[in-house]
């Protein structure tokens, strides 16, 4: 019968029209608005409406998530202590080459010291690749989650848009931030034992 | 890794005892052909030796030895490896005979390598620019051509650090120097030649219409922005009234010159460009970029990154022909219904993405003998539950809501027809191929990665309309995600990456041609070492700019209506067409 792929193409599509008021029903009331009924709509279970309501409603982020770097630094007694060092490695690697960096000198030797007089990423240019996280020694660059940062100007961040504190990365990052954290102690640990065993020679 | 199939050592000595001689530099494969030995070595591959698919046609710039070569590969379509063949030219006489008449599917390949590297293909019948416009000066892939925001040869440029003082390049470079332009041109006066010759290559057509009624052609345009184009695409056709008569794509819109970026990045700095190509299958580039790279380092990959790639490139190809069925309902009228329901599915496949690699379309995620980090707790459940429950029930949803709508099938079923030999002919690739009852397909013809161990069916379907097209999609994403089934049952446990992750790494001298079966065909990396720390060269055989040579021909005789309805069903990408 001519027709009979039709109709049954459209009794596909009024199927998951009765199915959005059957699962609006199931939810009563849940499903919008609440962290699970976002879950929910985003699942593989999910049926009817999937459509998020942003920017009342907005999908959770997963950990890895990546967008435009920022620069940690760690708060400690003596203040806060970014954690880059200014090797270069960042800048190397960054595909689009939107990151430049000053190292500073000490004014009277003339050397090299380990934090950067100026740092700046260019987010236009940033194509949000997340290499220089990836491959900075230090653990000093991440990537951020906060993707709301399109203004109708430039986007060019220098050192003190960057800093973000430790805990700020901790809070985003938990996973990450944990092994790392335990990397860091066990390298500390090996180097205080390391000098320890060269203590106990030294005094013999 | 499956161990590559050895390319064939073929004995050419006999058959031409002059002319053709075996590439001997060191990491070089292949033959050296003579420029006027070459249409005859080619018609005898595909005659004699069975090599009936020109997959690859490019160009390298040997700016030191002042010599421009020409690089053909070449493949059987009942499978195994391919094979190489190279001419070689003088820089400031750069011409080869065209392959044209041998393989069609040269055409837009060496139009582009006129374009890019001033290779001039005599014989070729519209050997215009493709990419670039008419009064574009020079040819940008040749080593001594630098763009307008030149810094240097290579990156990492020496200006970001240790004294890194932030400035925008346009600063430096002033509004109009930022454009080159011929001798001679003033931009104000000029008149678009390459409009004349497009038009005057469509006119070719000879008028056979005994009714004696006079009738004019007339030359119609459909973009460059037009909705049906999913990006900036054009077409120009004439017209006997409604039917077309020739019609030509005209693309370069969204030209940016890849592969120079390529040759100025470092090896790693490319993995995320290659995202920018087909953007909505970002994973199979980085999968063909890994591997032609790999190749050349000869590093092997761990087992259980071997089974995440295929994982993600499956999964890559499953929300692609979603997405392409949904555009292309879009294409016959069927106004975002069938393409939302497509495009939930989708976002459930990018939740997954983003999860593993921080980001939905750009995924960046391969590295050279492995990848950027292991799966995260979860995205395994994750696959699991898309694999065996949603998906496959999705696609059955998908069949019974369109596969027999009658418009649908009027406006398809033996429409946009490409016979086999007409696919090989032109170059066809993927499912565009095997629609037109060709069962070539990579992951079978020539494994790479782990697939020779996955029990999968290369999908065929033998009429070569736009409807085949269309439901060969479905059929693959069900092969997926068979693929998907077992690679999720198997995945073992243990590192994701071979030695330590370098941001430099070092790739011996040498050529290498890594190719995958990426959702829209044969996506291919041509990468050519100098040893140094960026690629000599670097080009990619991009299926969507490839399948398009097909377009013309299979229009003809249609009506203008139906185009729009052809060119859904190839399914291209222009991110990927234009480069
Ligand atoms: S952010 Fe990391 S890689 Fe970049 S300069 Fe600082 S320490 Fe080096
Ligand atoms: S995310 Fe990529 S593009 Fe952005 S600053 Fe880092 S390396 Fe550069």
């Amino acid at each position: 019968m001519y027709g009979k792929g039709i109709l049954k193409g459209l009794g596909v599509t009024l199927k998951r029209f009765v199915n959005t008021y059957v699962d609006d029903l199931k939810w009563l009331g849940k499903r919008y608005y609440t962290a699970e009924g976002l879950a929910h709509r985003s699942s593989k279970d999910a049926s009817g409406i999937f459509t998020v309501q942003y920017p009342e409603e907005k999908l959770p982020v997963p950990e890895e998530f990546r967008f435009i770097p920022f620069l940690v630094y760690d708060e400690t007694e003596e203040g806060n202590e970014i954690r880059c060092t200014s090797c270069g490695i960042c800048a190397k690697v960054c595909p689009p080459q939107c990151i430049w960096i000053v190292r500073t000198s000490d004014p009277k030797t003339g050397r090299p010291v380990p934090a950067p007089a100026d740092f700046t990423i260019d987010a236009d240019i940033c194509m949000n690749c997340g290499l220089c996280s990836e491959y900075c020694p230090f653990d000093a660059i991440k990537m951020d989650h906060d993707y709301e940062i399109a203004s109708y100007g430039r986007t060019v961040y220098g050192l003190e848009d960057l800093m973000k504190p430790a805990s700020y990365y901790a809070e985003i990052r938990p996973i990450n931030n944990s092994i790392e954290e335990a990397a860091r102690k066990a390298k500390e640990e090996a180097k205080a034992a390391k000098a320890a065993a060269r203590a106990a020679k030294a005094a013999q | 890794m499956a161990t590559p199939i050895e390319a064939p050592t073929l004995d050419f000595s006999s058959r031409f005892p002059e002319g053709v001689v075996a590439d001997e530099r060191k990491g070089f494969e292949g033959y050296i052909v003579d420029a006027d030995k070459l249409i005859e070595f080619a018609t005898a591959l595909r005659d004699e030796f069975g090599y009936d698919y020109l997959s690859s046609v490019t160009g390298v710039d040997y700016v030191a030895e002042e010599m421009l070569e020409v690089v053909y590969h070449a493949y059987k379509t009942i499978g195994g490896a391919g094979l190489v063949y190279k001419v070689q030219v003088a820089r400031d006489k750069a011409e080869v005979p065209s392959l044209y008449d041998v393989f069609p599917g040269a055409d837009f390949q060496e139009r582009e390598a006129w374009d890019l590297m001033g290779i001039k293909f005599t014989g070729h019948p519209d050997l215009r620019r493709i990419l670039l416009w008419e009064g574009f000066d020079g040819h940008p892939l040749r080593k001594d051509w630098q763009e307008a925001y030149y810094e240097a040869d290579v990156k990492p440029f020496k200006s970001r650090w240790p004294e890194g003082n932030f400035y925008r390049s346009e600063e430096k470079v002033d509004y109009k120097a930022n454009v080159k332009y011929p001798g001679n041109f003033d931009p104000e006066k000029w008149v678009p030649e390459g409009e004349d010759a497009l038009y005057g290559s469509l006119a070719k057509y000879e008028d056979t219409d005994t009714s004696g009624l006079k009738t004019d052609h007339i030359t119609v345009n459909l973009g460059p922005q037009h909705p049906s184009t999913h990006g900036v695409f054009r077409i120009a056709a004439t017209l006997d009234g409604e039917t077309i008569m020739n019609m030509k794509p005209v693309m370069g819109y969204l030209h940016r010159n890849h592969e120079k970026i390529g040759e100025r990045n470092t090896y790693l700095q490319n993995m995320p460009f290659t995202d920018r190509l087909d953007y909505l299958s970002s994973m199979s580039n980085n999968f063909g970029y890994a591997l032609a790279v790999e190749k050349l380092m000869n590093i092997e990959v761990p087992e259980r990154a071997e089974y995440i790639r295929v994982l993600m490139a499956e999964l890559t190809r499953v929300q692609n022909h979603l997405f392409a069925i949904g555009m292309f309902l879009n294409d016959l009228g069927a106004f975002f219904t069938p393409s939302l329901y497509a495009i939930e599915e989708r976002e459930l496949v990018l939740d997954i993405f983003e999860m593993v690699s921080g980001s939905r379309m750009m995924c960046n995620y391969f590295r050279f003998g492995g990848l950027a980090r292991d799966l995260p707790e979860g995205a395994l459940t994750m696959i699991r539950g898309l694999a065996f429950e949603r998906l496959p029930r999705k696609v059955d949803e998908m069949d019974r809501f369109l596969s027999d709508n009658e418009i649908l099938r009027s406006r398809t079923v033996g429409q946009g027809y490409l016979s086999a030999e007409d696919a090989i002919r032109y170059s066809a690739a993927g499912p565009m191929l095997r629609a037109s009852g060709v069962p070539y397909d990579i992951r079978r013809a020539d494994p790479y990665s782990i697939y020779d161990r996955f029990d999968f069916n290369v999908a065929v379907r033998q009429n070569g309309d736009i409807f085949d097209r269309y439901i060969i999609r479905l059929d693959e994403i069900r092969e997926s995600l068979r693929i998907i089934q077992q690679a999720v049952e198997q995945i073992p446990e243990g590192p994701i990456q071979t030695g330590k992750p370098q941001y430099q790494v070092r790739v011996p001298a040498g050529e290498s041609y890594g190719r995958v079966e990426g959702p829209k065909g044969e996506l291919g990396f041509y990468v050519v070492s100098d040893g140094k720390a960026n690629p000599y060269r670097y080009h990619v055989r991009a299926p969507s700019f490839i399948n398009l040579t097909a377009f013309g021909p299979m229009c003809q005789g249609l009506k203008i209506a139906d185009v729009v309805a052809v060119l859904g069903s190839i399914d291209i990408v222009l991110g990927e067409t234009d480069r």
